[in-house]
């Protein structure tokens, strides 16, 4: 029987040796209006972690600031132990509105990282080639984004990601522009390249049901100013099939949880 | 009620094949055939006009094709344009680099748009045809004057233009590029300019009509040479379907210039509006 138990502890801030992310106290003020209040957080290494929280908790902006995109206020973000100045090789980024490139193929977006580090033709061509099969999109290689329906556009921006081979991928919303059925069978695909591809991936999302499918830990941000309510490790076989899994008593349960946590924010 | 006029109806849904296949191809070329409909139209109403007629200096549309083609195979339109294109050239060439650099400066720099955007929006709202008067006095009549007249009117439109095409470009693309470590260098080269490049050619192509638009103002108000001249001296004599073709030739040039500029953008920078 697969239960799932959900390990709720509201500060669960024990430095682990096993940290890719680490996040301490980091505080985001926007003019007058305070965005973040000092998050303390760790991302264990090879795990998947979702961002969740009502709209406007700062989720993004967090996520961004682990980017290194936008500064904080105060506070500082670790990768690997490094401290985070700006954009680095460790991390990728996955946009919500996928970021591509409308005048460049798929081969060209995808091989991008790899073309701004002076990678040479050939060489980025072969390992975009080999994240292209990954994600889904052989044959598709000489199109360009126009020609591509939201959820392989979205492809497009993840395979662009694990090209330039970072430690930590962080994935803003990354299935918001997709339709329902395409995003069912993308967080499918997801859960399958997280397996293989062994990275630590933090992942922003304002989906529930999302956050419960994909993660491993649920870190549920309250509304503004954003700090952390609530930290959620459901314990999903994931062995198990898509269908099996979101048929769970466990993963139902988990769901409603949280779904009761948040409540209260939604006006 | 409508089920009888669906039976009527039903045997014209299978029309004989040779008179479909002969509407199908014309359906292809659909917007082609309108196209040429409408300049067809606009050459008769021409030509009625010039018979009526609506002025004794307005030819018709036959009289002033034939003078066309004579002007065309006598050499005359050839050494006009000649001339003609010597300021217009150097004035768009000055005008492009010029503006385009301008303008993706203004766009990347508050200091520099609050430094340089004023002076353009100004000299856009200025009325050049009276400035050019002023021109001949600094700089006389010669190939200067023109070719500052051409800037004078190209300059501005490019400018602005460049300027907020880069102001407007993607801001999630730079990121993109920021989160992939590109440098400030790549992030206008790979990302900026083919962002912006649709509105900065918007410009060029407006750039462009405005710099004829200044040569032939320096033609007819400074010294009468090239196609300018054409216009005046026909004129004075009364020979005015050479009048009109001239100002027709001004008209074709311009326009195949504007499209070859387009096809250079399409193929060069946007190779994904080839396709679509």
């Amino acid at each position: 029987m697969r239960n799932i138990t959900a390990a709720a502890s509201a500060a669960a801030t024990v430095p682990s040796p096993d940290a890719a992310v680490e996040v301490r106290g980091i505080c985001k003020m926007y003019a007058e209006m305070e965005a973040l209040r000092s998050i303390d957080l760790d991302f264990p290494a090879g795990k998947l972690t979702t961002l969740l929280g009502p709209s406007g908790c700062g989720k993004t902006t967090l996520l961004k600031i682990i980017a290194g995109l936008i500064p904080a206020t105060s506070g500082e973000v670790r990768v690997n132990g490094k401290p985070v100045t700006g954009p680095g090789p460790e991390r990728a980024f996955v946009f919500q509105d996928f970021a591509l490139m409308p005048w460049a193929t798929v081969m060209r977006n995808v091989a991008f990282g790899l073309e701004l580090k002076g990678v040479g033709k050939d060489e980025r061509q072969a390992v975009a080639q080999k994240y292209i099969a990954e994600v889904g999109l052989s044959g598709f290689e000489n199109k360009y984004p126009h020609e591509l329906s939201g959820g392989m556009r979205q492809r497009v921006g993840l395979a662009r990601a694990f090209a330039v081979n970072a430690d930590v991928l962080l994935l803003d919303e990354p299935f918001s522009a997709v339709d329902e059925q395409n995003r069912r069978k993308f967080q499918e695909d997801l859960l399958r390249l997280v397996d293989l591809e062994k990275k630590t991936f933090i992942f922003v999302t304002h989906s529930i049901e999302e956050a419960v499918y994909c993660s491993d830990r649920i870190v549920i941000l309250s509304r503004r100013p954003g700090r952390v309510a609530q930290i959620i490790e459901p314990e999903i076989d994931r062995t198990a099939s898509p269908d099996a899994i979101r048929r769970d008593q466990g993963y139902l349960d988990t769901v409603e949880e949280i779904w009761q946590g948040l409540k209260r924010y939604v006006d | 009620m409508s089920a009888p006029a669906h039976a009527n109806g039903s045997p014209r849904a299978l029309p004989g094949t040779g008179a479909s296949s002969f509407w199908g191809k014309l359906l292809e070329h659909r917007t082609a055939l309108w196209r040429t409909a409408s300049i067809g139209l606009f050459f008769l109403v021409w030509e009625i006009a010039g018979r009526i007629p609506i002025s004794f200096a307005f030819p018709t549309f036959l009289e002033t094709l034939r003078a066309f083609l004579t002007m065309l195979f006598d050499g005359s339109f050839v050494a006009a344009y000649a001339e003609t294109l010597q300021p217009l050239v150097i004035g768009i060439a000055i005008s492009a680099v010029l503006g385009v650099g301008l303008g993706i400066v203004m766009g990347l720099s508050r200091f520099a748009e609050w430094l340089v955007a004023p002076i353009f929006i100004v000299l856009q709202a200025a009325p050049m045809a009276a400035l050019i008067p002023l021109i001949t006095f600094v700089y006389g009549i010669g190939l200067v004057s023109k070719t500052l007249a051409v800037v004078m009117l190209a300059l501005p439109v490019i400018a602005l233009n460049g300027y907020k095409a880069v102001r407007n470009t993607n801001p999630s693309l730079v990121d993109m590029c920021r989160s992939f470590q590109g440098s400030w260098w790549q992030r206008i080269v790979k990302i900026i300019l083919p962002d912006a490049s649709p509105i900065i050619f918007a410009g060029l192509r407006l750039g462009l009509a405005a710099g004829f638009i200044g040569v032939i103002l320096a033609e007819l108000l400074i010294t009468p040479t090239g196609i300018g001249d054409l216009i005046t001296y026909h004129r004075s004599v009364a020979d005015y379907p050479e009048m009109y073709a001239a100002v027709v030739s001004i008209i074709l040039v311009s326009t195949l210039t504007l499209s070859a500029l387009e096809a250079f953008e399409v193929r060069v920078l946007r190779p994904e509006k080839k396709k679509g």
